[in-house]
């Protein structure tokens, strides 16, 4: 069992990689924010060996139950946070996303996992572009939402004239918009296909394109909220603090609709029905 | 070997007399060759900036000598006496002017902590001693560490970051709020020194255009030709802020010249961009309600002097870490100059014994008659190894009693035990030149 071992070993780096961002948070010691940026770069590389070995085995990609589907998301987040760190040079930023993915990937390790034998229902390409784009459009909003809590707290200092601590460490409210604005125009065409090729899998698999299930129901609430946000952005120029909030609402629903739909609706898409319908 | 250092400085001397024993204006070629030319300096580096005057020495002669010759050197440069200036000077011997120059390249010792224009006009001073064949040894290895030690400071304390004056400030809140400010407009309302200091500093920052609004447009006229940019009147700007990024105000008018209903009215047209205020005026010249409105930000004077404090203090936090990296560094170099003082004397031991085992190896060698080059060559590898070990431990003993308070009686033991011939003392003066 090579996998869960790499599995740990990824967990292990995200955590020192969280661990050295906030040195650098506290003390600005540029020593540990290089530590820091191999680390989860290090860490991403082990995690996806581990998701690959676990996709092979399972004959689709493991997102069928809840620490499953957590690991997978903060693959998805760190994924997302390195391809933006290419462009953008904004290490404040790890300090919010290593973490993050640090505490998910620890509640995948909590949460046990039984022995999962896929139904065949589930290994379908529809299934799993589904799944791997709604979860990578889930990075990206992610990343907007850190970078919008990110600008509120700038824009506060800035406006209240507070000039020292948080101030110096966070970059300037342009590099945060722009941010935003990028995660949300990345993020927005995963999301879409997501449903798209999600509606496709319903019709082949269950016979109708759209059921009205609550999580359907739900995503379609959050991308019409994504969907606003971007036309603001594009057409009357909302930026900076309205767009920061936007992005942190589309974010508060977008969790609603992972977590909530899932433990407080009745919904073929939550876990236990996912369950009991691989049981029969 | 002493090393000295002579001077004054911002806090011991006022301006006036440190014009007056300023060396800026003398000729580095006569200022080292007077330099050199007195009896017990055997190296020497003379700084002299607005802020300070020092004359750093190496002398094997007592510090007192070297003290009373220097301060006569200095006199004589500008025509003073020493009594003019006695009283305001300060001198370090050893540990403690090693110290001094290691605060002074750090920027320590500078009347704004950390700014960064002494490890300049340092090293201008130290090429100049080079040049004139001034700096040996001692005083290279001091200069270089201390560049390392400035380095060293700069890297890993804040001590230079964050602006300490009231335009800078102002730029560095601009660049929080812009990013890059390449491509920003800048309307300059008013003149005043710190707002065109402003102005020029942002234009060093590439912004990209620049509008002078003045209440007479001559006046404006000669600023915008300053700066390369254009020239309005007041009435213009309500119009003009819809382009703008970056507004710097500092009229001297009584009343405000930019009400926050001028400014709402402008935003949408402005499609939200930010619009960052900075009001120098005293009264106000921008409605402080401004800073309330979404995107749009307004610091004052007042507001500009608080960033500039805060960011003192945190120099001054700064400063204490930049001190004990001074402090270590310190320490490291005065145990390099223990090892100086011993050096001769191995140099001295090493020469002898070499000395002994060339002769005897060629005496042998003559007797034995014909030989092979192979046993030449292992004759010479036997009696090179036996003269290493039995030298390894007298020689490690040497280099650590370098850190003893007696080592002078031991050096003196080694001369006498080894029969070294001339007294240490007299070894080191001439010796130096071999020490990397």
């Amino acid at each position: 069992m090579i996998g869960p071992v790499i599995a740990k070993l990824a967990i292990c780096l995200y955590i020192l990689s969280a661990a050295g961002y906030l040195v650098f948070i506290f003390r600005q010691n540029k020593g540990a924010i290089k530590g820091a940026t191999w680390m989860i770069r290090l860490g991403f590389v082990l995690q996806s060996i581990s998701l690959i070995l676990r996709t092979a085995s399972l004959g689709q990609l493991p997102i069928l139950n809840v620490a499953e589907a957590l690991g997978f998301y903060s693959w998805a987040l760190v994924g997302v946070y390195l391809l933006l760190s290419i462009k953008f040079d904004i290490p404040a930023l790890g300090a919010f996303v290593s973490p993050l993915a640090a505490v998910m990937i620890l509640l995948f390790l909590l949460i046990p996992v039984g022995p999962i034998t896929m139904a065949p229902i589930f290994q379908s390409i529809w299934l799993t572009v589904h799944l791997g784009t709604i979860f990578i459009g889930y990075g990206f909003f992610t990343l907007a939402f850190i970078a919008g809590v990110m600008y509120l707290i700038q824009e506060h200092q800035i406006k209240s004239k507070l000039t020292g601590g948080i101030y110096r460490r966070l970059p300037s409210l342009n590099a945060l918009d722009t941010l935003n604005y990028y995660s949300l125009t990345m993020g927005f065409p995963m999301i879409t296909l997501g449903i798209i090729t999600g509606a496709v899998y319903a019709q082949l698999s269950l016979g109708t394109y759209w059921r009205w299930d609550p999580k359907e129901v739900w995503s379609l609430i959050t991308w019409l909220i994504y969907t606003g946000l971007l036309h603001q952005r594009l057409t009357v120029g909302w930026r900076g603090r309205r767009a920061a909030l936007l992005s942190i609402v589309g974010f508060s629903v977008l969790c609603f609709t992972f977590f909530g739909v899932n433990f407080l609706l009745p919904s073929y898409h939550s876990f236990q029905s996912l369950e009991q319908l691989q049981v029969k | 070997m002493n090393i000295v250092l002579i001077g004054l400085n911002h806090q011991t001397a006022p301006v006036e007399l440190r014009e007056k024993i300023a060396l800026d204006s003398c000729e580095p070629v006569d200022l080292y060759q007077d330099l050199k030319r007195l009896k017990c300096v055997e190296e020497g580096i003379c700084f002299s900036t607005c802020n300070r005057v020092e004359v750093l020495v190496t002398t094997f002669e007592t510090v007192d000598q070297a003290i009373d010759e220097v301060k006569h050197f200095l006199a004589a440069q500008n025509g003073l006496q020493p009594r003019d200036f006695e009283d305001h000077l300060y001198v370090y011997e050893a540990q403690e002017a090693v110290s001094h120059l290691f605060h002074v390249v750090s920027s320590l010792d500078s009347m704004v902590v950390g700014e960064p224009q002494i490890l300049g006009q340092i090293k201008a001073s130290y090429r100049d001693a080079v040049k004139n064949s001034s700096s040996g040894v001692v005083l290279n290895k001091l200069l270089h560490k201390a560049f390392s030690v400035a380095k060293r400071v700069r890297t890993e304390t804040g001590i230079a970051n964050h602006a300490v004056s009231v335009s800078y400030a102002a730029v560095e809140l601009a660049r929080k709020i812009f990013g890059k400010l390449s491509g920003t407009k800048i309307l300059l309302i008013g003149a005043g020194e710190m707002a065109e200091l402003a102005a020029e500093h942002l234009l060093h920052q590439k912004a990209s255009e620049i509008i002078v609004a003045n209440r007479t447009l001559e006046r404006a006229l000669v600023l915008a030709k300053r700066f390369k940019g254009q020239a309005v009147v007041l009435e213009e700007i309500p119009s003009l802020l819809v382009k703008t990024d970056i507004v710097v105000s500092s009229t001297g008018s009584p009343e405000t010249v930019v009400s926050s209903e001028m400014v709402r009215s402008v935003l949408k047209a402005r499609k939200h961009r930010p619009l960052f205020f900075v009001d120098i005026a005293v009264p106000r010249d921008i409605d402080p309600n401004v800073n309330n409105l979404g995107n749009v930000y307004l610091y004052d004077i007042d507001d500009l002097k608080g960033v500039v404090q805060e960011n003192l203090s945190s120099r001054a936090d700064e400063a204490v870490r930049a001190k004990r990296i001074v402090e270590e560094e310190t320490i490291k170099l005065m145990n390099w100059l223990e090892t100086l003082d011993v050096a001769p004397t191995i140099i001295a031991l090493k020469e002898k014994t070499e000395e002994i085992r060339n002769a005897e190896l060629k005496r042998t060698i003559n007797r034995l008659g014909e030989l092979s080059e192979d046993q030449i060559k292992a004759m010479e590898v036997m009696t090179q190894s036996l003269v290493q070990k039995i030298l390894h431990d007298p020689i490690m003993f040497i280099k650590n009693f370098g850190h003893h308070d007696n080592k002078d009686d031991y050096l003196e033991l080694t001369h006498k035990l080894f029969n070294l011939g001339e007294t240490f003392d007299q070894k080191t003066d001439d010796e130096d030149a071999d020490q990397g």
